[in-house]
């Protein structure tokens, strides 16, 4: 079955803003998902990962009347959190999905300690079945 | 696998037939976009058939000939379909053609179109040229199969619909049609070079692919001192890959990078090249930014560097194109010369240039002139900056890491 683990991280200059890390403690925090990412790959579990560009490119985009589109820049102040990234994983379990994304969620932060980031799992849904 | 390798070039063999046999078949039938299915049918029907039944004597004439009943079908199935005769080419034995000296550079011409976008003229020119698979293209752009095959398609039914014909552009128009050649050449090898991690492997080969056509077009126009100039540029670039990315996939810029392991043969090849395209006259800008790289291949260092020199080719480029980007690698090599503060004042023309004034880059460059002039605080925003609005993940960390080592060294002035 597949997941989607989602990696939201919450806006502003707290301790997830990796702009304000000592360069040794990011270094080690893209070291870990670097190894993560590649670990997956190898025991087969990864469908694919993606991390987004920084919200402040985030466009909000809603059809107008006429089809055309409407364009809000971001960052959008309601939000609390941004989505950072994503892994969509191949697993036998939700509960190794589970063990995933709490490793995940352990990526060091500033002086090495886990973020603890919360990460939303979701199950991807499956084609419906062929009628062929 | 004697089926599959060619002790002559070190290339498969299937992947040099590739290109031969599709424009024989081209020719042959008039008709380039069927001519590209049925030659790829008849790779598959190779590459299926030779390992099991031996590699036939003629392997080009073999694929031509699978090649040509795979399009008289097609031909035919659409006759079916629209109920009507055509008149269809005589079944007999054909007599094979010999590849022809401008094959390659007509292949170019029909994929490199002006009526195609340039990722559809990027995914045709792999294939039909580099002779790799849909599959391979889409892994090493990263996107699914199915998107890959529908962008070739759509490249391929809009060169039918242009009625583009397999033969020389007019004199007219061959110049242009060479430019950009020459651009979706170059842009194959921009996007192998800057590789982002993962996928660096796979991509790297789309550098290779670039080099392996840019020689092809040189073959054909020898005389030609922009294509010269462009592959000298590729080689000279090349040369510095494996330099450029440090031992977990990170970024290493040019003035870190370990000198020692650039490819002095891929270096002396280009300069080689590029010395005797400009004996030629008509410098072009490919040339102007060969001799860029050339000149930084022939530096001890960073430090070292002929930087007057180098600021005087930029000059010469900044007059053929106004392009920004020319203006903030200026910038820098003004800074070498002159000082960090006139390559900052530099800087600051592009401060109301639209296509450049939220580009990372120039927040990036800006925060690099910064540090070497001193102002710490300001650098340290800049790099920010410059690491919010860029959408690499390398570059991304880079930016970060120089943000954070500054900062480190303001809070404690002894450390680094």
């Amino acid at each position: 079955m597949k997941f989607m683990m989602m990696m939201h991280t919450p806006r502003g200059n707290g301790e997830y803003s990796v702009l304000d890390w000592p360069p040794g403690d990011f270094q080690a925090h893209v070291d870990f998902m670097r190894r993560f990412a590649a670990e997956l790959h190898e025991a087969g579990e990864l469908v694919g990962a993606e991390g987004l560009a920084p919200p402040g490119q985030a466009r909000l985009v809603r059809a107008k009347g006429d089809g055309e589109p409407e364009i809000t820049d971001g960052p959008f102040a309601e939000g609390k959190e941004f989505l950072a990234g994503y892994w969509i994983v191949d697993v036998e379990s939700p509960r190794r999905a589970h063990e995933l994304a709490a490793r995940a969620s352990m990526a060091p932060g500033p002086g090495g300690t886990p973020l603890r980031i919360p990460i939303e799992v979701r199950e991807v849904m499956s084609a419906p079945p062929s009628n062929d | 696998m004697r089926a599959e390798d060619d002790g002559a070039t070190g290339e498969p063999l299937l992947r040099t037939l590739a290109p031969e046999v599709l424009a024989i078949v081209a020719r042959r039938f008039g008709d380039f976009a069927r001519a590209e299915d049925a030659v790829q049918e008849a790779l598959i029907a190779a590459a299926i058939q030779w390992p099991e039944r031996g590699r036939p004597d003629a392997p080009r004439a073999w694929l031509v000939r699978v090649a040509s009943r795979r399009m008289m079908d097609a031909i035919r199935a659409d006759a079916a379909r629209q109920r009507r005769e055509v008149a269809v080419a005589p079944t007999e034995a054909w007599t094979v053609d010999e590849p022809s000296h401008d094959d390659p550079l007509l292949l170019l011409f029909m994929c490199c179109h002006p009526a195609l976008t340039r990722p559809s003229a990027i995914a045709l020119t792999l294939r039909a040229v580099g002779g790799l698979t849909t599959a391979e293209i889409a892994h090493a752009f990263l996107v699914p199969e199915s998107t890959m095959a529908q962008r070739i398609s759509r490249a391929k039914a809009t060169i039918a619909k242009e009625g583009a014909r397999f033969e020389m552009p007019d004199l007219d128009a061959r110049a242009a049609r060479l430019a950009t050649v020459l651009n979706v050449l170059y842009l194959i090898f921009n996007e192998g070079y800057v590789s982002s991690q993962g996928a660096s492997l796979q991509r790297a080969d789309l550098s290779r692919e670039a080099i392996r056509a840019m020689r092809q077009v040189a073959r054909a126009l020898p005389e030609d001192p922009e294509v010269a100039g462009l592959l000298a540029l590729m080689l000279l670039t090349d040369a510095r890959r494996v330099a450029r990315t440090g031992p977990s996939g990170e970024l290493v810029p040019l003035d870190q990078q370990d000198r020692s392991r650039w490819d002095r043969r891929s270096i002396q090849e280009g300069i080689r090249i590029l010395t005797e395209a400009l004996g030629r006259g008509a410098v072009g800008s490919y040339q102007v930014q060969a001799a860029i790289a050339a000149v930084h291949s022939e530096a001890l260092d960073f430090e070292d560097t002929d930087w007057p020199q180098i600021l005087a080719l930029y000059g010469l480029l900044a007059h053929m194109s106004d392009n920004p980007m020319v203006t903030l690698n200026r910038a820098v090599a003004l800074a070498m010369v002159r000082g960090a503060e006139a390559g900052l004042a530099l800087l600051e023309s592009l401060d109301e240039d639209p296509r450049v004034r939220e580009h990372h880059r120039l927040a990036a460059v800006r925060g690099h002139l910064l540090e070497r002039a001193g102002r710490h605080a300001e650098a340290i925003a800049q790099y920010r900056l410059a690491a919010e609005r860029t959408a690499s993940q390398v570059e991304q960390e880079y930016l970060v890491l120089q943000a954070g080592r500054l900062r480190a060294r303001e809070e404690d002035p002894n450390e680094g």
